[in-house]
């Protein structure tokens, strides 16, 4: 049996800041393939929009690292540690028992009900950014702030604390960070929410999502400080970047930017196609998986114990949509993979949506003429996250 | 033409009720998908298989 050649994962350098790293898309361009990351390790890289879906969601493939050492591009491991409430690697009823009482708290209806105090905040912060005059910068004034406070209070948390957990985000998901540094903000964090569940404790409330984990659940203490710390850091990091992302696709797009202008009333639809082809574009080898079993996926056979990295380039994948590396407004919302799938799909997806859609239509309706004061090219993004964005976007109207 | 919902894995994410929001809802209890209309008329179908499509968990079916 001979083995394939094994090409270096392409991790840095886009060629465009909204687009793949160097010679990612030409790697995966021949089905699942076999790369090597820097710290040594191998892993299949599964591309195609079946392929994802099947790798995310059989539960041949595990979440659960098992101590085995993962593929990484750099840095020290800060995230994907199996500490208590970290059910980001944990499967099947472990996974669940954690994961099933905080969707309560991100049910359709209940995110339906906080729309109004959403575009509340978003009015606040655009009212601000309209008073401070141009040119403004997008990330600072809205991007960032919005998504914080709107995590903030769907936790519980007093809104002052909005600087705290965005340093220990940047701590938790920078590419360089240190494992120490990490813990010496989230014990600084630690302390903070440990008051608010001792207030929760108290009064009984079960009003927002330390309340009904407080009050209602069986976690204890550890996972549910864990738990809260790691909603707080995705539940703004991930939005802030995307309403940035998504404002950036629209300034390169004039074409597509009409066509939310023509229709705000659709942003619901348009978001959707701005999530499939924003994650799809930016490529890069995702989330990882062991196979546990020898499975096949895509025509080669993942040996048991061999590592799997999905990339959500699969969401410009043709079986998914036609014309799928274009992105097109007026197209109906498709099963896109922009929020991963399977059980582990992001917890925050549906308030993700709400405040994506509100962000957007609030934005472009009183600011018809936003515009970038610098080329999108020339803009500083963040290559040292592993959430990845504009570092600054300075806009005038 | 028969929705069910596979209680046991089902996780809670609501796309059922983004896809076809007259034929799906989730519990105030517990988060976890429920069937309104176990047998929707034609007119629902399509947003009932786009439902079965976009649930992460797979736990949707239509038996036709």
């Amino acid at each position: 049996m001979t083995e394939a050649a094994v090409c270096p994962v392409p991790h840095e350098n886009r060629v465009h800041p909204l687009g793949a790293p160097a010679g990612f898309e030409e790697a995966i361009s021949n089905g699942p393939v076999r790369m090597l990351w820097p710290n040594g390790v191998e892993a299949w890289v599964v591309s195609s929009y079946a392929g994802v879906r099947k790798v995310l969601s059989d539960p041949r493939f595990s979440a659960n690292k098992d101590g085995q050492p993962e593929m990484r591009t750099e840095g020290e491991q800060v995230l994907g540690l199996p500490e208590p409430g970290n059910m980001n690697v944990m499967d099947g009823d472990a996974h669940l028992r954690l994961r099933r009482p905080l969707s309560r708290a991100f049910m359709v209806k209940r995110l339906n009900e906080m729309r109004p105090r959403i575009q509340e905040i978003v009015d606040e912060h655009l009212d601000a950014m309209e008073r401070a005059g141009a040119p403004a910068d997008l990330v600072s004034s809205v991007c960032l702030p919005v998504p914080s406070l709107v995590i903030a209070e769907l936790l519980g948390v007093p809104p002052e604390h909005q600087e705290l957990f965005q340093a220990t985000a940047r701590e938790m998901f920078g590419k360089n960070g240190s494992r120490a540094e990490y813990e010496a903000k989230a014990a600084e964090l630690g302390g903070v929410l440990m008051k608010v569940v001792e207030e929760k404790k108290a009064s009984g409330s079960t009003d927002d999502l330390i309340g009904l984990m407080v009050n209602d659940t069986d976690f204890d203490m550890d996972e549910l400080l864990f738990l809260a710390i790691g909603l707080l850091a995705a539940g703004h990091e991930t939005t802030s970047n995307f309403f940035g992302l998504f404002t950036l696709t629209l300034f390169e797009k004039p074409d597509q930017l009409a066509v939310l202008k023509r229709d705000p009333s659709r942003a619901d639809v348009i978001v959707e196609e701005l999530m499939r082809y924003t994650v799809g574009r930016l490529g890069g080898a995702g989330l990882a998986r062991r196979a546990t079993e020898d499975v096949e996926v895509d025509g080669v056979t993942i040996r048991a114990g061999e590592w799997v990295a999905v990339t959500f380039h699969a969401n410009l994948d043709e079986s998914l949509c036609p014309r799928a590396d274009e992105l097109d407004l007026e197209r109906k919302a498709v099963s896109h993979l922009g929020f991963g799938f399977g059980p582990h799909q992001c917890l925050g997806a549906n308030l993700a949506r709400a405040e994506l859609q509100i962000l957007l239509r609030t934005l472009f309706t009183r600011f018809p003429d936003v515009r970038p004061a610098v080329p999108v090219a020339e803009m500083d993004f963040r290559e040292d996250m592993i959430t990845y964005g504009a570092a600054a976007i300075p806009v005038v109207w | 033409m028969t929705v069910r919902i596979d209680q046991t894995r089902c996780i809670g994410s609501g796309q059922c009720v983004l896809a076809a929001p007259d034929v799906f809802d989730q519990s105030d209890d517990d988060g976890l998908g429920l069937v309104l209309v176990p047998e929707p008329s034609p007119d629902l179908l399509p947003g009932v298989r786009d439902a079965v499509d976009r649930c992460p968990a797979q736990v949707v079916t239509l038996e036709e």
